[in-house]
């Protein structure tokens, strides 16, 4: 329902702090960052653009870890090992993975 | 009525007004020509619903087209409107086999238009017409009132020589046989679009607009008799042109994604505003369905061309799906592509 | 790292398409439902269901804003910017939906002032621009959207700009999901769940429908591997009987959402305590309205709207698509009364929508067709 697109901040505009320029695939466009502003990012960093605004920062460990796992598929002891990198069977209650610092093994 | 009753020509189009989309290029324009203009103006044979068409005239065949162009802004990075009216009169006739000679061109001028920006289009076609070959052989001009019209709109006619040893018709085309593109595409589309400034976007991109005649005659030359088709996809894009052919042939088409030819900014913009590069307008490239066993020397030949080292062998044509465009993907994914409905418009969703 | 292409690659989507094949138990039927859209989209844009194996299929869910939006409100919108020096601002979504008298589009061509706006904050640069002019924004989304409205509604607030209103339809997703459940003739065994929501609500919202629904949650991404790689997070919890919430999207969702967010939503907008779904009918609190304190730049509460109530033909059977009870291809009017260019209900509007995504992209295949008859 909402298409949303990564891109690169290339600079943060000097006079005003919440606006940055941003890079997709070769075409840039001033990007809002007043939903970041708990966390702002900075040049180089990763945003995730909706509308004209960044909307997340996008981790690259993650990103890392994703492909790591997404590498592992297909092999059966890597899958069960997967299974239990997922938290599955730990609590009940509490998420498996804790927001984006959360470390899977690879 | 009643005239219209006696003559019985099959009026399918049934739309109340004209809307935006008739003239997008795209199924509402088809449902325009054929539920309209054909059954009024050409009777009941398919025949003349190309851009261009090849007539008798005392013996001698000659090609002739007509066109008009409309677009905001009327310069943009890579070209302008009179470059954009030339060119496109050339590809039109080159894309039906033959090579433009003469063009007359109609100016449509809004009072109040400074001189300066008519000069720079009139030195601008003259220029494109030169590079071209081709001459210019008449014309006219009407102004309305301003606020009637973006500036200036340019309508041309084109007459032009048939090439030899080409003919030309969707009909011939079959199974087996191969679509080659002659280089990348959505240049001039994502270029208007970011001209015009309402979404702030910027890229390094310029329009592709130019002649592609020099290309088609390459093409012509080495494949010969084995050319069944060609089209310049402007508005509506590949996708438009692509879903026409397989209409009109019967057959169907299927395209390998990764070999169709989208620089990277082209690509950026669509990502960012939902859109399909397929579907982008083209003003400088062309589409050729060859046999198969003149499909390496055409692209070869293309790729020798000056503009043409970018150019791909995109997909080919099958049995399945009939009337439809395909897309296949490294993969093994499919999606069937569309004609555009409408101008391309962004999306957030 | 780029982010796109490296979630394309062939090798390894083939290699997830493997491992679903591998998890998915030949003697079970498995129906998926993807919350969003944009995952319908990709799904088909990037020809995934081909790759699945046949007992894993894919039921296309309600959330696209502008297939869920009643045409009384559109024509409510176009009423109001009907006002002499009025500028109708939407995004491109919004330009092709058909009202009673006519789309965005051909009320432009008739000589409205409508204009495509990328942003909301781009809405309010045109207000700017135009101090003459009033601009109404015609806000349309989800959660993932409505923070932009939010922020644009503060600076407006905050820069006194008195021009510019919005005409807000934000709509959130959870209860439209729990409408879905609720529904009798209902029968799913998991969500593809929607990541870009996520990054502002967060995984926690979900919460109920694992523990009480019983149904695994992954909350995925929208590149190919990220849909396939929930998919087999799903099958996975399926195969050993879990239910729980998921987070594939890591990268960009974090597990609290975005706080600064929901905090801009929370200080303009309030619940609605119903609204009207197309195809789903009124829905509690699943709506979002400004708060009086933005009264000023609402434009529903400083205009009078006539509250138009359009409802869509019977033949339609949107409802029951829009719940997964019918494939696009088994109502009555697909393809025939009801195309992309002509569409009559909801679903065939917006290129997201199941309707027009499966127009657009499956019609012709003889393949799709014969399954959905024989379903």
């Amino acid at each position: 329902m909402c298409l949303a697109i990564p891109g690169k901040i290339v600079e943060i505009d000097p006079q005003n702090h919440l606006l940055a320029v941003v890079e997709v695939v070769g075409v840039r466009r001033k990007v809002d960052l007043g939903l970041l502003q708990d966390d702002p990012p900075i040049a180089g960093d990763w945003v995730l653009i909706h509308v004209g605004f960044a909307m997340s920062k996008i981790s690259e460990a993650d990103a890392l870890d994703q492909m790591r796992t997404l590498m592992m598929l297909g092999e059966t002891e890597a899958a069960m090992e997967e299974v239990r990198g997922y938290g599955l069977g730990e609590g009940e209650t509490d998420p498996p993975i804790k927001g984006r610092n959360h470390e899977i093994r690879g | 009525m009643s005239t219209q009753a006696t003559l019985a020509p099959k009026i399918s189009f049934r739309e109340t007004q004209i809307e935006m989309s008739h003239g997008a290029g795209g199924k509402a324009s088809r449902r325009l020509v054929e539920g309209l203009f054909a059954p009024l103006l050409f009777g009941s044979s398919a025949g003349p619903l190309s851009d261009a068409a090849h007539i008798q005239l005392d013996g001698t065949k000659i090609a002739i087209t007509t066109d008009s162009f409309v677009v905001k802004p009327l310069r943009f990075l890579g070209g302008s409107i009179g470059e954009l009216a030339i060119n496109g009169t050339v590809n039109d006739l080159a894309v039906s086999g033959a090579r433009a000679e003469a063009i007359v061109v109609t100016f449509i001028l809004e009072a109040g238009l400074p001189t300066e920006i008519l000069e720079a289009e009139v030195r601008a076609i003259g220029r494109a017409a030169e590079k071209a070959g081709v001459i210019i052989a008449g014309g006219d001009t009407k102004v309305v009132e301003h606020g009637k019209a973006d500036g200036m709109y340019i309508t041309t006619t084109g007459i032009g020589r048939p090439l030899s040893g080409v003919e030309i018709s969707p009909q011939s085309v079959k199974p087996g046989d191969k679509v080659l593109l002659s280089g990348p595409i959505g240049d001039h589309g994502i270029t208007i679009l970011l001209a015009r400034g309402e979404l702030d976007l910027e890229a390094e991109l310029s329009s592709d607009t130019r002649s592609v005649f020099p290309l088609v005659q390459a093409v012509v030359r080495a494949a010969g008799a084995g050319v069944r088709w060609m089209r310049d996809p402007t508005r509506g894009g590949v996708a438009t042109s692509l879903n026409e052919l397989a209409r009109d042939c019967g057959h169907g088409i299927v395209l390998r994604e990764e070999k169709i030819p989208v620089r990277a900014p082209v690509r950026g913009a669509c990502e960012l505003l939902g859109m399909d590069p397929l579907h982008i307008a083209n003003e400088g490239q062309f589409l050729a369905v060859v046999s198969a066993e003149h499909a390496d020397a055409a692209l070869h030949a293309l790729r020798s061309t000056p503009g043409g080292n970018n150019a791909e062998l995109i997909g080919e044509v099958c049995e399945q799906p009939e009337g439809a465009v395909l897309v296949t993907t490294l993969y093994g994914g499919t999606r069937m592509i569309d004609m555009l409905v409408g101008d391309p418009l962004p999306r957030i969703c | 790292m780029k982010y796109v292409d490296e979630f394309r690659k062939p090798e390894l989507i083939s290699r997830a398409a493997e491992e679903i094949r591998k998890l998915a138990d030949s003697n079970r039927h498995y129906r998926i439902m993807e919350v969003c859209g944009g995952h319908t989209h990709a799904i088909y844009r990037f020809g995934l269901k081909d790759l699945l194996p046949a007992n894993v299929e894919l039921i296309h869910g309600p959330g696209c804003p502008v297939c869920v939006l009643p045409m009384g409100r559109i024509d409510d919108g176009l009423s109001l910017a009907a006002r002499p020096d009025f500028i109708f601002a939407a995004f491109g979504d919004m330009m092709r939906v058909p009202g009673t008298h006519g789309s965005p589009l051909e009320y432009k061509a008739r000589g409205m002032d409508v204009r495509i706006v990328y942003s909301p904050a781009d809405a309010l640069k045109l207000a700017r621009n135009n101090p003459e002019k009033h601009v109404m924004f015609f806000a349309i989304g989800f959660e993932t959207t409505a923070p932009s409205t939010a922020l644009t509604l503060m600076r407006a607030k905050d820069e006194g700009l008195r021009n510019f209103s919005v005409f807000c339809n934000h709509v959130t997703i959870i209860p439209a999901i729990r409408a879905i459940l609720d529904s009798p003739d209902m029968r799913l065994d998991g969500f593809v769940g929607p990541g870009h929501v996520s990054t502002v609500i967060g995984c926690r919202p979900y919460d109920w429908i694992a523990k009480n629904e019983s149904k695994p949650v992954v909350v995925s991404g929208f590149e190919p591997l990220d849909i396939l790689q929930s998919i087999v997070m799903l099958l996975r919890q399926l195969r050993i009987g879990e239910s729980i919430v998921e987070n594939q999207y890591k990268r960009v969702v974090p597990w609290e959402g975005n706080r600064a967010a929901l905090r801009a939503m929370a200080e303009t907008f309030e619940l609605r305590p119903y609204f009207e779904w197309r195809g789903l009918g009124f829905i509690s609190q699943s709506a979002l309205k400004i708060r009086e304190a933005y009264a000023q730049w609402d434009a529903e509460q400083r205009f009078s709207v006539p509250g138009v109530r359009v409802t869509d033909p019977k033949a339609a059977q949107c409802g029951e698509v829009l719940k997964g009870v019918l494939k696009p291809s088994q109502c009555k009017l697909f393809g025939n009364e009801c195309t992309p260019e002509q569409p009559v209900g909801a679903l065939m509007v917006s290129s997201e929508g199941s309707c027009a995504a499966y127009y657009s992209y499956q019609l012709h295949k003889p393949i799709t067709i014969s399954n959905a008859a024989s379903d």
